[in-house]
């Protein structure tokens, strides 16, 4: 077979070693390719001894691969999985953990250096030329493939009764709406539950640390307090998608302070409650500055000034924390005077 | 094969090749295969760590199938974690916590998994630096080209779907994060993710979803274009680097059997012992310390996978807009960078396009490129690291800020200055290099090698003795390809008619003048030139 040549273009600029192929040097192009270099020996090629030194390191090699996998085992066996060693410089560790992991990475690692090693001395290094042929298809075999299509496309006669072809499109492409209608009820549609909380007229708020309603005596100035409505309870899903969105901190703030008029009335003695989730993309917001009222949000650092509505002073977050109306009841405890007013977290296309 | 005078039985292992041969004609595969030669270059071995950390994620990730639970219902803990005893924890989280305090050798599978996992993301990108500094794109590689990228994407999402799988407070944070950014698709954003969390979040579904994405989906889609990928190497044979007897018509190495399959299978042990060793000595993911995920929790440096970096710088940069209209809201503070994600990530996989589309060339390659010979080229993928690197720093902004004690402010303007400003700066910079390196090549060609040896001349001139190249260097050095830059050519046709010249090849001829037009690189040496200079010397 004459080995077919890579075509080249006559427009560009020449590829490398076309004009002199098979590596002859031209006697008068300095820059001609010489052809592949004549092989080095290595000194396992040609000293006996030193090619004994390296088959007796790739046997060991394997050997210690061998022994490591027994010791693999043994620790499996011998070591409890509870125990804990200190080993330096990784400090305390679980003794089965290290000990599994260094045994079977030895393993692994022997073997791999092993073959590796013998590929490296022991094993022919002698470069060897092979010839690429083109990827595309010579022209009779192109003119083969299109009459044969041309055939089978005649035969089937596709092209001359359309009416299948349309039909044949059209069912192709309504099959797969089926598909689609089943994903229907991979969940139900959001209506209105992005902007509705438990958080009704009259909840009272309960501490998350203690778990006991709030009187207003009970929030210090300069503090931040976790708070959920009352009748949440913790360990079902409905808690984490319910506190998901009703998750509420408060702070006490000296009502001169409040810079917003809304906030002042929304508020009691200074006590003012504002979504814990952040209008960013939803992390609870957790860190809080008593002197300036900012709380930040430790995701991405969005700060809200808790004196001032609560709106973004800085960082990604698009809109100020929604704030919850509260007030105290008959026996003085905190209470919700009603749902927030705008949906809580993130923003989204509905929101308006 | 059996003849007449061969009387003896042929050995076991013959029979049984003779067996499959008869079914699945093993001999012609072997025959055009066992010997295939493949060219040896430490970059080359760098899709074989993408490889071989997806067969460890594989083989590890199995073994934790047998143990985990994808479920979120609510069950009370009571292994053998004892700070965690009686807390209210999805089955997820608690079986997580089971294979690393009660199932032997649990830990450390599960760190192998996620040590595999971000190596392999970043073999990914390394790997993929390599085929495009060094051109290894170029026809008739375009297809696999995108098929690794393809790779690539679904690796980040199988990690990310992997990471929430624990259910735990860091991971439960980023899939907020996820449901937050899907909010903000306009219009259907609210419905994706009900449909995708099964109502709202976080529900009691998204484990189990993510479960079937995660251990089933995307890998049994990139099992089937990593297949695919390989054919492909072995197909277009593997590309080489030019030198003495390399030419684009062959290829020069070792063959399959015995070296590479040697060298290669030894390094997929070399990969899993190394990956084993890091995983025995470096914790990983300690769920532990971080406790089920509550909606209302958070952990303080919540960072995501190193991967995840990029998408998270952009989402910390970016300013919070927010445009209110007619009842809807357009949340742009959140929306932008989630299109801006697969826009920085795929500027890199359109490269090989642009450039075959400016250059015109529709010859193969199976030639590297040196990155300095193709300026352009290498700023570009220069470049998009650069982008990715701010982008990464912007992710880690809260890091950055306490490692340097900078403030927070300082590094998210950097960033968003950066985004537009450092990829142009090492775009400059990275061609001013390239131009360089290429002038100090064609130095070397016509003036020889710097000996270091200073001579002193008749009339007490001192020059360093330079030596000339070897033929092999020379060729080397020379035998890349420069193209010239396309022109517009006559708007006027030999009948005096007037030819429309598209916007488009316009636009194609300018960026060919940037990338292959005067200054944007150096013309290799002639054979003429370097006759000239050498006679020259001959004169000293
Ligand atoms: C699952 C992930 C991947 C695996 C397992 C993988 C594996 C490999 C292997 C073993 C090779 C041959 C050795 C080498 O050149 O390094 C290769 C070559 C190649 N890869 Fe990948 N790769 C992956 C991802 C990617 C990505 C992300 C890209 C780029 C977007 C890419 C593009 C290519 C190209 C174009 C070649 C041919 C290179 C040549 O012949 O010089 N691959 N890949
Ligand atoms: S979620 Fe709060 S700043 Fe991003």
């Amino acid at each position: 077979m004459s080995s077919q040549e890579i075509p080249e273009d006559k427009h560009l600029p020449s590829e490398q070693g076309d004009a002199h192929h098979g590596g002859v040097a031209v006697a008068d192009d300095p820059f001609a390719d010489p052809g592949l270099p004549v092989h080095k020996p290595r000194i396992q090629d040609i000293d006996d001894r030193a090619a004994k030194r390296s088959e007796r390191t790739v046997a060991m090699l394997f050997t210690v691969s061998m022994l490591a996998t027994i010791a693999f085992i043994a620790a499996y066996v011998i070591i409890p999985v509870d125990k804990i060693v200190y080993i330096f410089p990784l400090g305390k560790v679980s003794a089965l953990n290290f000990a599994l992991g260094m045994t079977l990475g030895t393993a692994l690692f022997c073997i791999g250096a092993g073959a590796v090693h013998w590929a490296r001395t022991l094993m022919s290094d002698v470069e060897v030329a092979d010839d690429r042929h083109p990827i595309a298809a010579p022209a009779d075999v192109k003119a083969k493939v299109m009459s044969d299509f041309a055939a089978g496309a005649e035969e089937s006669a596709i092209g001359r009764r359309p009416l299948i072809r349309n039909t044949l499109l059209g069912a192709l492409a309504m099959v797969p709406l089926s598909g689609l209608v089943l994903l229907r009820d991979l969940g139900p549609l959001p209506e209105e539950k992005l902007r509705k909380t438990v958080w009704a007229k009259g909840k009272l708020l309960i501490n998350q640390n203690t778990g006991e309603p709030l009187r207003p005596e009970d929030v210090q100035v300069g503090s931040l307090t976790f708070v959920q409505p009352e009748g949440l309870e913790e360990g079902t899903h409905e808690f984490q998608t319910e506190i998901a969105k009703a998750a509420v901190m408060i702070v006490r703030i000296q009502p001169d302070d409040i810079k917003d008029k809304r906030e002042l009335e929304w508020s009691h003695d200074g006590i003012v409650a504002y979504s814990k989730i952040c209008t960013h993309v939803g992390c609870p917001i957790s860190l809080y500055e008593q002197q300036t009222h900012h709380v930040l949000c430790p995701c991405h650092q969005s700060t809200f000034d808790l004196s001032d509505g609560a709106r973004v002073i800085f960082g990604p977050a698009g809109h100020a924390l929604p704030q919850l109306r509260i007030g105290v009841n008959g026996e003085g405890f905190l209470e919700a005077l009603g749902d927030f007013e705008e949906p809580v977290g993130p923003a989204f296309w509905e929101r308006g | 094969m059996s003849t007449a005078t061969d009387k003896r039985k042929a050995p076991a292992g013959e029979r049984v090749a003779d067996w499959a041969d008869g079914r699945l004609g093993i001999y012609s595969l072997a025959k055009a295969n066992m010997r295939k030669i493949f060219p040896d270059h430490w970059s080359f071995m760098l899709g074989e760590i993408c490889l071989y950390s997806f067969i460890i994620i594989i083989l590890t990730g199995v073994y934790l199938t047998l143990f985990f639970h994808p479920s979120m219902n609510e069950v009370e803990y009571h292994g053998s974690y004892v700070p965690m005893q009686g807390v209210m924890m999805s089955e997820a989280f608690a079986s997580t916590l089971d294979i690393s305090f009660d199932v032997r050798g649990g830990l450390l599978i599960r760190q192998i998994h996620h040590w595999a996992a971000l190596i392999f993301v970043a073999a990914m990108i390394v790997h993929m630096m390599r085929v495009f500094f060094t051109g290894a794109f170029r026809k008739p590689r375009e297809v696999n080209w995108v098929f690794g990228f393809l790779l690539l994407v679904l690796g980040m999402f199988t990690g990310f779907t992997g990471y929430s799988l624990p259910d735990d407070l860091l991971s439960g944070t980023g899939v907020r994060f996820m449901e937050g950014a899907i909010l903000s698709v306009p219009v259907v954003g609210t419905y994706i993710s009900f449909f995708l969390f099964g109502g709202e979040f976080p529900g009691s579904d998204f484990v189990a979803r993510f479960y079937s994405i995660h251990i089933l989906l995307l890998p049994g889609i990139m099992m089937g274009l990593l297949v695919a990928h390989l054919i492909l190497v072995f197909y277009h044979k593997h590309t080489q680097f030019p030198g003495p007897g390399r030419t684009n018509n062959n290829v020069v190495g070792m063959p399959l059997l015995p070296v590479y399959m040697a060298k290669a299978g030894g390094f997929f042990f070399l990969v899993f012992g190394v990956i084993a060793a890091i995983a025995a000595i470096a914790t990983i993911n300690p769920i532990w310390n971080l406790g089920p995920y509550r909606p209302d929790h958070v952990s303080t440096g919540a960072q995501p996978d190193w991967y995840m970096g990029m998408p998270e710088g952009l989402i910390r940069a970016m300013p919070g807009w927010e445009i209110n209209l007619w009842g809807h809201t357009l949340v742009l503070g959140v929306f932008i960078p989630l299109i801006l994600f697969p826009l920085v990530l795929g500027a890199i996989a359109v490269w090989p396009f642009i450039e075959s589309w400016v250059t015109g060339d529709k010859r193969e390659h199976h030639l590297l490129d040196r990155p300095r010979n193709a300026p352009t080229r290498t700023a570009f993928g220069v470049a998009w690291i650069a982008e990715y690197i701010v982008l990464l720093i912007g992710g880690g902004n809260d890091m950055f800020a306490q490692y340097f004690h900078l403030s927070i402010n300082a590094i998210t303007w950097f960033v968003r200055i950066g985004f537009f400003a450092v990829p142009v700066l090492a775009f400059i910079i990275t061609k001013r290099i390239c131009l360089g390196l290429q002038r100090r090549d064609n130095d070397k060609v016509l003036h020889g090698r710097e000996t270091g040896v200073i001579k002193r001349l008749p009339h007490g001139e001192f020059v360093e003795v330079h030596e000339p190249l070897s033929q092999d260097k020379l060729h080397t050095l020379t035998s890349h390809h420069q193209y010239t830059p396309a022109e517009i050519g006559p708007t006027v046709d030999e009948n005096g008619v007037e030819r429309k010249v598209g916007a488009m090849e316009k636009l194609r001829v300018k960026l060919s003048k940037g990338m292959y037009g005067e200054g944007n690189q150096i013309p290799k040496p002639t054979v003429e030139e370097y006759k000239e200079i050498q006679s020259g010397h001959g004169h000293h």
